[in-house]
């Protein structure tokens, strides 16, 4: 296993006021306020917890219960790049294990895990929905199809 | 002239967004369409001129100066090529072909006749027609649409809504996500009519956060249909409606619609026990119809075209059509919707052409992680609600995942097993830790210990009988299929033999 980035001591949280509020007036705000944290900060930072908790009137337990549950939202950054490879059968149907064994091997890396550089994060996703086109895999946020692992690598290579 | 470059995300996975850059680059305007569903085809690029469209199959930005030079041989229209030309679209009648975020290209292709007549009819008169048209639920549950409304609409209450489940999770089923980007419009207008159909005058669309594309296409598409009168005050009639999206974040279990409700409001995405149902106590205790994408983007046709046209398609119970996906190891794989009826092997064989790999098929999984594999035994089956349940199997979200015999039958047991420990919920026994013990069971046979054999569809028993909800409850189908049908994959002898 990679040993996991420590994660920096004192991010940054002065506009945590600023996205709690902007999502008060939601039904369920929870979720939509997790994600738009994430999409500011890279992770949701445990320092944020408190004011999160407070403000949709839940325990800090609860709130953890939450943020653990889903695959989606982090405690720690993660690498400049995050590859998401499919593990799903119609990508296994074409060879996405073998895909994804190469592509892990040749990181050096583990699932969910990180380049002691912090290039690049590798991590399972469960379908894409690229299945006729697959195996498939996510950088980034961008969908390849009928990917290989030296494909792959090149997308995280900087 | 026009040129159509999809905006996919299949297409986009296979270079369509450089493609697209090329034509531009070149001077030409560039519709982003839908994807035509032909995958193994995109990018699939279409030339209009006068009112003729030509298309051009696996586009690079190689081929993008010989096509508008006219060296470049095309495919013809995309309505003749056999694959298209087979098939009855109705749901997905403007998929690909128009600019999906051209509100009045949707209008000029039909769209808003089903809105405009429904807002005519009434409640009462929606939720008939509906009814019979025998839409069924096209999440995979298959429960007939027009009751669920119904049981809504009835349930008292102030406030409604109207959930939208685009948390497509299936492995090989893509049909929401083509839907979403090639045709939104259809979709909310599918869910106004639900609204104005039960009383609700708020949507939610919960989409998972592996759809960034379709996450981008359809809020752009609610802020057209808000601009234009569609959402806020329906077409201008008394009705109030809105859609707002919401963002999964990573759990396959919250396609299960209790889940979702439970995600949706903010809290860990734990199965619900019902009663009571959604449709009297779903999203924050009110009144809910959960419907998934496809079943409300069929809704719009249903109306444009009346009850009686959609349910003159189809087989016994099973009316309309359904967009099967074929994916996986296949030659040709895409959308295709059709009557339910065809059998399980013209799928496979004629429409998909068999294997990608040129080697024999050995199995085909339908409907998802939950679904059972089909030896082609079993090929004859027609593709229908009914039909597949009788042969021990689901037809779930309409995913065929086609497996050449190079697949380990013992290995996708396994990994049904272990997808099910990763994503269960945890709020039940035999999901929890049946998955847990099943892997390990299926690791004891795998080294040689048959005895683990009854051990293991002892387990299965348990979970299917025992689970609260599909998860935990069908994930014995994929297994049980695998060990009924390929004994040897699961013979102790294999490893000897090796």
């Amino acid at each position: 296993m990679t040993p996991k980035a420590a994660p920096p001591p004192d991010p940054d949280l002065s506009d945590l006021r600023g996205i709690i509020d902007a999502h008060l007036h939601l039904e369920g705000p929870l979720l939509p306020m997790l994600h738009a944290i994430q999409a500011a900060h890279g992770y949701v930072p445990a320092g944020a917890h408190g004011a999160i908790a407070e403000a949709l009137n839940i325990t800090k337990a609860e709130l953890h219960g939450v943020i653990s549950f889903y695959h989606d939202f982090r405690d720690a950054p993660a690498g400049r790049h995050v590859l998401k490879i499919c593990r799903a059968e119609a990508c296994q149907s074409v060879g996405a294990t073998a895909l994804s064994e190469k592509t892990l091997a040749l990181l050096g890396l583990d699932w969910h895990g990180t380049t002691p550089d912090g290039r690049v994060t590798v991590e399972p996703v469960y379908c894409l929905g690229l299945c006729a086109c697959a195996p498939a895999a996510m950088v980034d946020g961008r969908v390849m199809g009928r990917v290989t692992p030296e494909a792959l690598l090149a997308e995280v290579a900087q | 002239m026009n040129v159509y470059v999809p905006r996919d995300a299949a297409a986009k996975a296979l270079g369509s967004d450089a493609v697209a850059a090329a034509f531009e680059a070149a001077g030409h305007t560039v519709i982003r369409n839908g994807s035509r569903g032909m995958i193994w085809l995109e990018p699939l690029v279409e030339i209009e001129e006068n009112g003729v469209r030509r298309a051009y199959g696996s586009v690079g930005v190689a081929d993008v100066p010989g096509i508008l030079d006219g060296s470049v041989k095309s495919l013809g229209a995309v309505e003749d090529i056999p694959f298209f030309a087979r098939q009855t679209r109705l749901t997905f009648q403007r998929c690909g072909l128009i600019d999906p975020l051209s509100l009045s290209d949707y209008e000029a292709h039909g769209g808003l006749t089903g809105l405009r007549r429904a807002i005519e009819m009434g409640d009462e008169a929606i939720v008939e027609e509906l009814k019979e048209s025998g839409l069924r639920g096209r999440g995979g549950a298959g429960f007939p649409t027009g009751i669920k409304w119904d049981t809504v609409r009835r349930a008292p209450g102030p406030r409604k809504y109207i959930v939208c489940n685009a948390d497509e999770g299936d492995s090989g089923t893509f049909a929401d996500r083509m839907i979403m980007e090639g045709d939104p419009f259809s979709l909310i207008e599918g869910m106004a009519i639900a609204g104005i159909g039960v009383g609700a005058s708020k949507g939610y669309i919960y989409l998972r956060s592996e759809y960034p594309d379709a996450i981008e296409v359809m809020n752009a598409a609610i802020e057209i249909a808000r601009e234009n009168s569609v959402l806020g005050r329906v077409l201008g009639a008394s009705h109030e409606f809105d859609i707002e999206v919401r963002v999964g974040a990573g759990a396959y279990v919250c396609g299960e619609e209790t889940s979702l409700l439970n995600s949706l409001e903010g809290k860990r995405g734990v199965v619900r026990a019902k009663p009571p149902l959604p449709a009297l106590e779903g999203f924050l205790g009110r009144p809910t119809v959960v419907n998934n994408v496809i079943s409300l983007a069929t809704v719009p046709v249903i109306f444009e075209k009346g009850a009686a046209h959609y349910a003159g398609f189809g087989l016994g119970r099973s009316k309309g059509t359904m967009p099967v996906q074929i994916a996986g190891n296949v030659k040709h794989g895409g959308l295709f919707e059709t009557a339910f009826g065809m059998p399980l092997g013209e799928l496979v064989g004629d429409i998909a052409g068999g294997t990608a790999s040129g080697r024999p098929v050995k199995a085909v999984q339908v409907g998802g992680p939950l679904g059972a594999y089909f030896a082609p035994a079993k090929f004859g089956t027609p593709f229908a609600y009914e039909d597949f349940d009788g042969q021990g199997g689901l037809i779930g979200h309409a995913g065929v995942v086609v497996f050449d015999d190079s697949a380990d039958m013992l290995g996708m047991a396994r990994f049904a097993m272990e997808f099910c420990a990763i994503e269960s919920c945890g709020k039940c026994t035999p999901c929890r830790i049946g998955a847990v013990r099943g892997v390990e069971t299926i690791d004891r046979i795998r080294e040689g210990d048959a005895g683990a054999v009854p051990l293991l569809v002892d387990l299965c028993e348990t979970m299917k009988d025992g689970s609260l909800c599909a998860l935990g409850g069908f994930t014995p189908f994929p297994v049980m299929s695998a060990l009924e049908q390929f004994p040897e994959d699961f013979a102790p002898a294999r490893e000897a033999a090796e």
